[in-house]
Order: C-alpha cells, then sequence, then structure tokens
C-alpha cells in the first residue's frame, strides 16, 4: 500500500517549488478566471429577452435541444454560453501541462531525481504524488471557476429555465466527472513528454497537443456538426477514462528508477 | 556489510560492470576508483538498488539487492556526484523532504544536528540555489546523513570544490569514517582516497584489484629508503649494494635510493655500511610512491 504521507510531502514540495513560478500561477488563477468573466460578462450584456429571431440563426440541431419554455433569445444565450462553458474543460488539460513540464524537467535540469529516487520511496507513490501535485490544483480551479460561473450566472439570470440549461446534468457531468479525467491524462502525457526533453518551455509546448480535442469539439459544436449532451459526455468519460488507462500504464513504465537514471537525458 | 558475487551490468552492447566480486566489511572506509566510464557510478547505483544487476548477486546490510530494495534504501545514505538540491526552496524544507521520505522520527532534531554540524544553521532559511558550490555539497552530504544510514555512498564528495571547502569536506567524511559507518567512497582525487580509505578497488569495468593503498604500493613498487648524504661517492653504492639485504640501489644527485624489504629492520645496517664507508648522513626518509603511480601503473598494466 502506498504511504499517504510519502505521497503528502511529495506534493508539498511540488507546490512548494512549482507555485514560485509565475507561469505556473498565472495559469492556475488567470484562466479559470478569464473563462468564467466572459459568459458572466455575455449574460450581463445581453440581460432581458434579448431578439427572438436570433434562435433561427443557431444551428438546427442545436435549436433542436432547446429547452422547451425558452424563448429565442434565451436560446441564443444557452448556445453562446455553452461555448464559454466548453472551455473549462481546457482547465484541466493546461494547468497539469504547465506544472508537469516544471516539475518533471526541472528536477531532470537540477539532477536531483537521482537523490529522491534513493529514498525508501516507491515508484508508485512517487508517480501518485506527482499526478496529484498537478491534478489537484487543475481540477480545483476548474470547478472553482464553475462554482464562480453559476454563482454569477444565478444573480444575472431570471428565467430558472435558463439557468437550469446552464447547470445541467450534461455541465455538471463534463466538470466534474470528465474534468478530473482530462486532468489526469494530461499529467501522465506530459511525464511522457517531459521524460524526452530539458526545457520546461518545449514540454509546455509539445504537451500542448492535449487540448486539441477539446479545441475540436469547440469548433465542432460552434459550427453545429458536434451537439453535446449528457450520452455524448458520458462517451467522452468513458473514452477518457480508457485513455487514462494507456497514459497512466505508459507513464508507470518510462517512470521506472532505471529508465529515469539511464535514458531521460 | 555489502557483498557482491559475479555482478554484472550490461547496457545494451556495453557491458557496464563485468563480473564483480567484492566484500565490503561494517566500518570500513573504501573507495572505488577508476577511469570515466569503468563502471563505478554504475555499481553504486546497483548497490543502492536503483538500477537492477543484469546478472550476479548483491547483498548490502543484509538485504538482497533486487528483492528488498526499499530496506537498502532505509540503510544507505547517498551523496550523489551532482548535489541535486531544489534550489527554490530554503536548505531547511530540502532537508525536511528527505528526513520525511526517510522515515526519520525526530525530523526538526536532525535536521539542526547536521545543519549545525556543517555550519549551515544560519542559513537554513536561504534558498539552496543561493549557496556556493561547497555549502551546497553540505548540504547534500548532511541530506544523505539524517536518518543516520549505517552505509554511505559518496560519489566525488569534493569535486570542484576550491581547497578550503575540499579539506572540509574531507575532514567530515575522516570523522565519520571514525563514527562505525561503512563508507563507500568513489573518487578521482587519488590523494583524497589515500587519506581516507582502509582499502580501494580499482576498476576498468571489471575489478583489477582490491587491497589497502600501502600493500598495493609494496606490491607494485617494492620499499626504497632514501639517503641523504653530503656527497655522494660511487664508493657508497657498491658497499650498499653488496649487502644480501639490499634489492637494488641507485644515486641520484647526493641520494641513495635502496630499495629494501624491511626497511625497519635492515635501516641500521646500511646506516652502519655507509657510516664505515666514510658517509656523511644528513637524513634517512621513505621513498613513498603516490596513490597516483599505484592507480596509473594498474591501469596501464590492464
Amino acid at each position: 500500500m502506498p504511504d499517504i504521507n510519502k505521497i503528502r510531502i511529495i506534493i508539498r514540495k511540488e507546490w512548494a517549488e512549482v507555485f514560485k513560478n509565475r507561469m505556473v500561477i498565472f495559469s492556475v488563477l488567470f484562466m479559470p478566471l478569464l473563462f468564467t468573466a466572459i459568459p458572466l460578462i455575455f449574460l450581463y450584456t445581453m440581460r432581458g429577452t434579448g431578439p427572438a429571431d436570433m434562435a433561427g440563426e443557431l444551428p438546427s440541431q442545436f435549436s433542436q435541444m432547446c429547452r422547451p419554455g425558452l424563448s429565442g433569445g434565451d436560446c441564443f444565450k444557452v448556445y453562446m454560453v455553452s461555448q464559454f462553458i466548453l472551455l473549462y474543460m481546457m482547465i484541466p488539460l493546461i494547468i497539469p501541462v504547465n506544472i508537469a513540464a516544471y516539475s518533471i524537467v526541472g528536477e531532470k535540469t537540477t539532477r536531483s531525481l537521482e537523490p529522491l529516487l534513493a529514498t525508501p520511496i516507491t515508484t508508485a507513490e512517487l508517480l501518485i504524488g506527482k499526478n496529484l501535485a498537478a491534478v489537484i490544483p487543475a481540477v480545483l480551479a476548474t470547478w472553482l471557476g464553475f462554482g464562480l460561473f453559476a454563482a454569477g450566472a444565478s444573480l444575472l439570470v431570471e428565467n430558472q429555465l435558463l439557468l437550469l440549461s446552464f447547470l445541467d446534468s450534461m455541465w455538471l457531468l463534463a466538470i466534474f466527472l470528465v474534468g478530473p479525467l482530462l486532468a489526469v491524462l494530461s499529467v501522465n502525457f506530459s511525464i511522457m513528454v517531459s521524460s524526452r526533453v530539458n526545457d520546461p518551455r518545449v514540454a509546455e509546448q509539445m504537451s500542448a497537443i492535449v487540448i486539441v480535442p477539446v479545441l475540436a469539439l469547440f469548433f465542432g459544436q460552434i459550427s453545429g456538426f458536434i451537439l453535446l449532451d449528457s450520452r455524448l459526455v458520458l462517451i467522452m468519460a468513458a473514452v477518457v477514462l480508457l485513455i487514462d488507462a494507456l497514459m497512466v500504464y505508459l507513464a508507470v513504465r518510462l517512470f521506472q528508477r532505471e529508465t529515469i537514471l539511464t535514458r531521460w537525458k | 556489510m555489502i557483498e557482491t558475487d559475479n555482478l554484472s551490468k550490461q547496457f545494451g552492447q556495453t557491458l557496464a560492470v563485468d563480473r564483480l566480486t567484492l566484500h565490503i566489511d561494517e566500518g570500513e572506509v573504501f573507495g572505488f576508483l577508476g577511469p570515466n566510464g569503468a563502471g563505478k557510478t554504475t555499481t553504486v547505483r546497483m548497490l543502492t538498488s536503483l538500477i537492477a544487476p543484469t546478472s550476479g548477486s548483491a547483498v548490502v546490510n543484509g538485504f538482497r539487492v533486487g528483492q528488498e530494495d526499499i530496506n537498502i534504501r532505509r540503510s544507505i545514505g547517498i551523496l550523489t556526484e551532482t548535489p541535486g538540491m531544489y534550489d527554490n526552496l530554503s536548505a531547511q524544507f530540502n532537508l525536511e523532504i528527505y528526513a520525511r521520505l526517510c522515515e526519520v522520527k525526530d525530523v526538526k532534531g536532525q535536521i539542526e544536528k547536521y545543519l549545525r554540524m556543517l555550519g549551515l544553521w544560519e542559513r537554513r532559511d536561504d534558498e539552496a540555489g543561493t549557496f556556493s558550490k561547497g555549502m551546497k555539497q553540505k548540504l547534500a552530504i548532511a541530506r544523505a546523513l539524517l536518518h543516520e544510514p549505517k552505509i554511505l555512498f559518496l560519489d566525488e564528495p569534493t569535486a570542484g570544490l576550491d581547497p578550503e571547502a575540499s579539506r572540509l569536506v574531507r575532514d567530515f567524511i575522516a570523522e565519520l569514517g571514525t563514527e562505525g559507518r561503512t563508507i563507500v567512497l568513489c573518487t578521482h582525487n587519488l590523494d583524497e582516497a589515500d587519506h581516507l580509505c582502509n582499502r580501494i578497488g580499482v576498476f576498468k569495468t571489471q575489478l583489477l584489484v582490491v587491497d589497502t593503498p600501502e600493500r598495493l604500493r609494496r606490491q607494485l613498487f617494492g620499499r626504497k629508503v632514501v639517503f641523504h648524504l653530503s656527497s655522494a661517492d660511487p664508493g657508497f653504492v657498491k658497499v650498499v649494494a653488496a649487502l644480501p639485504i639490499v634489492r637494488d640501489c641507485k644515486a641520484v644527485d647526493n641520494k641513495l635510493i635502496v630499495q629494501l624489504d624491511d626497511p625497519e629492520s635492515h635501516n641500521p645496517e646500511i646506516i652502519r655500511a655507509l657510516v664505515g664507508a666514510g658517509a656523511n648522513i644528513q637524513f634517512v626518509g621513505e621513498l613513498r610512491h603516490s596513490l597516483e603511480d599505484v592507480y596509473l601503473q594498474l591501469v596501464k598494466n590492464a
């Protein structure tokens, strides 16, 4: 069984180190605030019912999904805000990339991994510690951002049906289930990339490739090509879970003492 | 304390360590010497259970490498070639991380003990990145000792340090040696090995030889005594060379260099012969070959 105390000290060390880096602080604080501010500003400026005929310009599939009882203007708000809520899915992808890149590449460049590996810590404890150190801030930032949005939206939106459209089961599943799964994917992908490079910025740039599927989803939804619903989000969760399992397996293989000491350059 | 039996390590086509069989006793300060790429660091990594041997076996502090790795890592301390400190963290927090990972009971007490011992207590709250190379090395030594390991592996402990810092580190290692810890020292500094090690092992993929520095000197170069005379006379060489106890004798400037098996017993006889022949002896001393001479000879022969 992994020793919780050892995992905890690894997390403490990681946070003490990476949060001295302005880039990491910036990504952890700025992104959730930005993604929260944009839809709230949109809702603020679009207070009132809005033009009823706007709904006609939405992708046809989306109009079909618009809750009964909502006006065309409200449907437009749901459509627009949905795009921004989707951006929350980028937070659990980007923050772990920043943290893991600085954590792993930093250890490589300062050559601090060898003394660390010579302590009675198991590979699993070390990997769990590094994973959690990157996943926890990402997940908390995502949840906090979404929580702020929900609080702000409840103040700005009078129509309860409209508010429920923003906080329906699909988005709750996306934020609270898919979000953490995406963070796990991102951190393990970063570990794999970081093992091959010696510059945290290069690691970040290469790891940033993990946001491509979410961007594809974003553009797919804007264009009306993809329409998210609870069923699709659950399928997404299952797919990401499978990819996570593969990523964790590959990261564990890569995170063996001998591999780190003899192959990580 | 450390026992290896035909321990080997191969990386692809490269044989890094070839059938190493070695025994290091408890309380011994053992030096691993060898050229770059000789397999010293690989051997240390195998003995600290950081990498697995390709074949052969090793037992460290009673625990088998590859089977009881966590127990091995609990009982050893390691100073790696580079200190590998977390530069953004304070000296104290750097040590706290390792103390907790090494399951130290009195974390604060042990940190204070070693920081004071190594003269770093006043700088405990400073980031390790602000430390000089010598201070970082001392901090890394403190880190290796926090859990009071029975066996200490030191890889190039004074590499890149200025003479003052080197002396400090060397004196500290000598002190640790007197505490009964087993110390395995990898170094290119042969003078350091000569001063600190009870025995040395010379590597070049294979273990070429293991013995005390003194015995290796005698085996390779014999024992030589230098007689400083006020003036040289070719007759003195003949007088000394004629003695049955003398293996070889030659004159260099005003000195006679005499090879003997047992200088402690034979010197008085030679002195008597030289004085009898009219020589005026100013000093008598042993010609001591450096460990560097021994090492170069061994590596050359290999």
